[in-house]
């Protein structure tokens, strides 16, 4: 089966033709880079992204601080980790890095913070 | 009035990055101006990832390549950073007024960089008929409602063209909770980047509607819905191909321009010793591109400041 799907690892967003068998990808074209093969199969067996959002502050200088998970997540969990988000509030200054919640549902994925805060 | 040898207007990424580079070439005496509480600009709210993969080789969110910079300019003594200091003036002279809570200040600079961004088009510029109710919003400030004040603008959402910020936000709102019912593009193709498409539109299953436009817009108080046309190469609308999305909200996200107006007020006069630089110089797909062009900026401002 032929499927066609775009790289979104780089703004050059190749249009990449896969080759799938059984759920396998078996070849990649019309990617530019190395990385596109590794999304491509990716993509088919195992689809992950970085999840972005926003945790609230309390008694700091924002209002929100905005958080990431350090490695990308399987892209059918990232609603039940946003559920998991938005339960946490960050009263503490923090600096980008820091983690404001670690092992996130097991996933072995840690949420941390984008930008300082004090 | 205070004496600068450069005044740069903008502390967002171009500012900050013609700042450090004009150092790092030799200047001593540089004014950062900017009239939000942080350096950051635009990068502070576009809390996503996919900035530096070129410039540093990673890939980091908004925030994340901002605070790079700022970190670099807090321990570089000679750039003076004044936040809050809006620009109000700009003449040939290269004096600029600006105000800060409190006071008014005028700053004559041997050199000046304008790194002042761009702004986003408007409904007016686009030209939808209808009533003029609340929920329609830019892209853009739907993304600081959202990601700075913590704040959801509406539930049921309707994206008018696909520009970046557009197209970002269709996925914001939806892990926010909200739904999102179309993106309206009226060209043949997305305006954005085609990663875009994929990972904010594609990946939630949002309707996309291109060679579609909105021609009205309903709703007395709050905005209860849009009419949709299919239209044809000259981007009139097909008769008969009219439908109505029922809505709370309407996002608009047409394209952004540069933000010139301090420059108009030179009227065209070539002033040496006046540049200009990032998006306010044109608007670019990726902030590493500003970067590269700042810091080029940065070094001929510096340069032109050895040669007086
Ligand atoms: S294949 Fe390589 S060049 Fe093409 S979009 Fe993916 S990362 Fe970028």
């Amino acid at each position: 089966m032929i499927k066609k799907i775009t790289c979104i690892e780089c703004p050059k967003g190749c249009g990449l033709e896969l080759d799938i068998e059984n759920c396998h990808v078996i070849k990649v074209s019309g990617n530019k880079c190395p990385k596109g093969e590794k999304y491509a199969i990716a993509e088919i067996e195992d689809p992950v992204r970085i999840l972005t959002s926003t945790v609230a502050a309390q008694g700091l200088s924002l209002k929100m601080v905005p958080v990431r998970t350090d490695k990308p997540i399987p892209k059918s969990r990232m609603r039940e980790v946003m559920k998991e988000i938005k339960k946490l509030k960050i009263s503490k200054p923090q600096l980008p890095g820091d983690i404001v919640l670690k092992n996130i549902l097991g996933l072995n994925v840690d949420l941390i913070v984008t930008r300082n805060v004090c | 009035m205070i004496k600068r040898d450069l005044v740069i207007v903008g502390g967002g990424p171009a500012g900050m990055a013609a700042a450090i580079s004009a150092h790092e070439n030799g200047s001593k005496d540089i004014l950062l101006l900017e009239r939000d509480q942080y350096l950051g600009g635009i990068l502070n709210q576009c809390i996503h990832t996919g900035f530096g993969l070129e410039y540093f080789k990673e890939v980091l969110t908004g925030p994340e390549y901002a605070s790079r910079f700022i970190e670099k300019i807090k321990d570089i003594p000679n750039i003076e950073v004044s936040l809050k200091s809006f620009v109000v003036k700009l003449t040939t002279g290269k004096e600029l007024t600006f105000l800060k809570p409190g006071c008014l200040t005028q700053v004559r600079a041997k050199a000046i960089i304008m790194a002042t961004g761009c702004r986003e088009k408007t409904r007016e510029m686009v030209h939808i008929a209808g009533f003029r109710p609340a929920g329609i919003f830019s892209a853009g400030l739907a993304q600081k409602l959202i990601n700075i004040e913590g704040l959801l603008p509406g539930k049921e959402v309707v994206i008018v063209g696909s520009g970046d910020i557009g197209l970002i936000m269709a996925r914001r709102f939806r892990l926010e909770g909200a739904s999102v019912k179309a993106v309206i593009e009226i060209k043949k193709t997305s305006r954005g980047l085609i990663r875009n498409v994929a990972q904010c539109i594609e990946d939630f299953d949002i309707p996309f509607y291109l060679s579609h436009k909105i021609t009205k817009i309903y709703g007395k108080d709050r905005v209860e819905k849009v009419s949709v046309s299919r239209v044809d190469d000259a981007f009139n609308a097909i008769l008969g191909s009219e439908f109505d999305i029922a809505c709370d909200t309407v996002l608009i996200s047409v394209g952004l321009i540069p933000e010139n107006e301090l420059l108009e007020m030179t009227r065209g006069a070539s002033v040496p010793g006046l540049f200009v630089c990032g998006n306010s110089l044109k608007v670019y797909d990726v902030v590493d591109s500003v970067t590269k062009d700042s810091i080029e900026a940065g070094r001929v401002a510096a340069e032109y400041l050895k040669g007086l």
